[in-house]
């Protein structure tokens, strides 16, 4: 789409000055570095007292503004608790969070405030039903109350537009795709100009040729746009297809294993999957996951 | 899109158009005259067994047949009184009812979003709830100052308790991520409140009032025989079809009876369909398969 008009970045040196962005208040204003997130020596426990299970257990993640990081580890191991901890619905038993060197949480700041700074995007989606696509993808302006009604619904077409959704305006999500809500939900994030998106699986449920046109979909507005991307999945290769970074997390405690450089760069294309590099890349990520299902599975650790 | 597709499907094959008015109908609504054709039938059959069989059937057999029924109604179609008897319990059920969904609906819904509320309220509300309607009736003819009120008490009791259900569980099936990303996005607890749980809340707030409205029949239609159909006693001059019921049978006019009750279910069924068409509009979004009522 916008392709030609962005820098193609090698990965590493996180989004260059010269990028822009298209949606911000001045179009030619160079794109701020933003959504840089340091997580440093994260506890969660679950449950209480004698029973309680250590679910995150020191767990420092240091992700540059304006990268793909995703977080693979088995189902239960905590990687969802660190979103939430950044997103700022739970609270963390110890550690902190600083997003662009501001305290998000930590010691004597229990919980991180929930902002438009960082949007959620669900693993089965968090649609507003009885609003129409236009109205769900313009939500979080109209709240704000930050642009009037008229440039707002006009920004959302056209953020629609970009997304392949036109036509669509007016559905309610109940009569659209699994593929398009999830790429509505998307949009609606970005909407919001976050720092960071927060992906929590969003393409689990979806079958195996839509998601390859979501992950075509998320890393075009992934450029288009300025956003960290925070991405759980624990699809080896769609990690590896679209993390700038790939960190493989030890199963319950959770802690970061391997952290692997995706030394390809964007716009990836379905030919990369192809390509030595990825398969290698791949390869090297599921031996790390696989040692690490060995272990919780030695450890008589369910995996659910 | 949706909605064409399922019509289409639901359509018989394209046939030429006939000349029996009946075929020209669409499938369901020709099965529901067969439907009611058939019923007629059995009971035209059945309360003339007498006459035909040499004996009578059990049961059918005392039932005024509807040739008796449709003779007696079509005098009383000119019965201003018998009117008078619609619109008496018409005015009980509408007022009855708007109290219950005035007062019941917030009351859910409180309820429903405030703890330390529900934790006091619900163990009373639930020693209440299944104490039957009717037998709020002597409760409610000493409490209240007039006999219309008595009987609009009593309705309200039959509505309140199932749309205070109703919007207690609507209220709590709204998805609370769906308030996460509203909070995330800068919503504020009041647009939360009217943006998410009220829509949210609706589909089942309407479920509860279709429900509720048939209950309120049910309950006027047996407070009226009770009560004496109000302040007018007068036969049929506004007693309500409850009434109107009650004093054919005093007064041997079976037949008459048999239109009280069928009134009554022309009525209810009237108000059910009139809350699904309002249902279905204010919540298209919830309806992909365009509605069918």
């Amino acid at each position: 789409m916008t392709a030609g008009a962005i820098a193609w970045r090698s990965v590493g040196t996180p989004r260059a000055a010269a990028v822009v962005r298209p949606h911000a208040a001045d179009p030619d204003a160079p794109l701020r570095r933003r959504g840089a997130i340091q997580i440093v020596d994260a506890v969660k426990y679950y449950g209480v007292g004698e029973s309680r299970v250590l679910a995150v257990d020191h767990c420092s993640l240091d992700i540059s503004a304006g990268e793909v990081f995703v977080v693979v580890g088995p189902s239960g191991c905590g990687k969802t608790t660190l979103l939430n901890a950044l997103a700022g619905f739970h609270p963390l038993d110890a550690g902190s969070i600083h997003l662009d060197g501001e305290l998000l949480c930590g010691p004597g700041r229990e919980k991180a405030p929930i902002g438009s700074d960082r949007i959620v995007v669900f693993q089965n989606g968090a649609l507003f039903p009885w609003k129409t696509v236009l109205e769900n993808v313009a939500f979080g302006p109209a709240m704000r109350g930050a642009i009037p009604r008229d440039e707002l619904l006009e920004r959302a077409r056209r953020r629609l537009a970009e997304a392949g959704l036109q036509g669509y305006e007016q559905s309610y999500p109940g009569e659209t795709s699994s593929g398009v809500k999830r790429r509505v939900e998307i949009v609606r994030a970005l909407m919001n100009d976050p720092a960071v998106l927060l992906l929590d699986e969003p393409f689990r449920a979806l079958d195996a040729l839509t998601k390859a046109m979501m992950h075509e979909a998320l890393i075009a507005s992934y450029l288009r746009n300025g956003s960290t991307v925070f991405f759980i999945t624990h699809d080896i290769e769609e990690a590896v297809f679209l993390g700038s970074r790939v960190a493989i997390m030890t199963s319950r405690p959770c802690r970061p294993k391997t952290i692997l450089s995706v030394d390809i760069r964007y716009p990836r294309s379905r030919e990369t999957v192809t390509s030595k590099r990825f398969r290698e890349l791949v390869a090297e990520a599921t031996t790390a996951v696989h040692e690490e299902a060995l272990n919780a599975y030695a450890l008589g650790e369910k995996e659910g | 899109m949706v909605n064409l597709a399922v019509a289409r499907a639901a359509e018989p094959r394209a046939r030429p158009p006939s000349t029996i008015a009946i075929l020209r109908l669409a499938r369901p609504q020709r099965r529901a005259l067969v439907s009611y054709f058939a019923a007629l039938l059995v009971w035209q059959l059945g309360s003339t067994s007498g006459r035909w069989l040499g004996f009578e059937l059990p049961l059918l057999g005392r039932v005024p047949a509807p040739s008796d029924v449709l003779l007696a109604w079509s005098h009383l179609i000119l019965d201003p009184g018998y009117w008078q008897s619609w619109i008496a319990s018409w005015k009980r059920v509408a007022v009855g009812f708007s109290a219950a969904v005035l007062t019941g609906v917030p009351l859910g819904l409180i309820m429903a979003l405030n703890r330390p509320i529900w934790d006091v309220v619900f163990p009373v509300f639930e020693l209440l709830r299944p104490i039957p309607p009717l037998a709020w009736v002597p409760v409610a003819i000493i409490f209240w100052p007039t006999q219309e009120l008595s009987i609009d008490a009593v309705i309200f009791i039959g509505a309140f308790y199932t749309l205070v259900l109703n919007a207690v569980s609507g209220a709590r099936s709204v998805d609370p991520r769906l308030i996460e990303v509203a909070r995330s996005m800068g919503a504020s607890k009041r647009n939360i409140l009217t943006r998410l749980v009220l829509p949210g809340v609706l589909p089942s707030v309407l479920v509860g009032m279709e429900v509720s409205i048939g209950i309120t029949w049910e309950v006027v239609v047996a407070a009226e025989m009770i009560s004496g159909g109000g302040s007018s006693r007068a036969a049929s001059s506004g007693g309500g079809l409850g009434f109107f019921i009650w004093n054919s049978y005093v007064g041997g006019s079976y037949p008459q009876i048999i239109v009280g009750m069928i009134s009554i279910g022309i009525a209810g069924y009237l108000s059910s369909a009139a809350l699904r068409a309002v249902a279905a509009r204010l919540s298209r979004w919830n309806a992909p398969h365009g509605g069918r009522t």
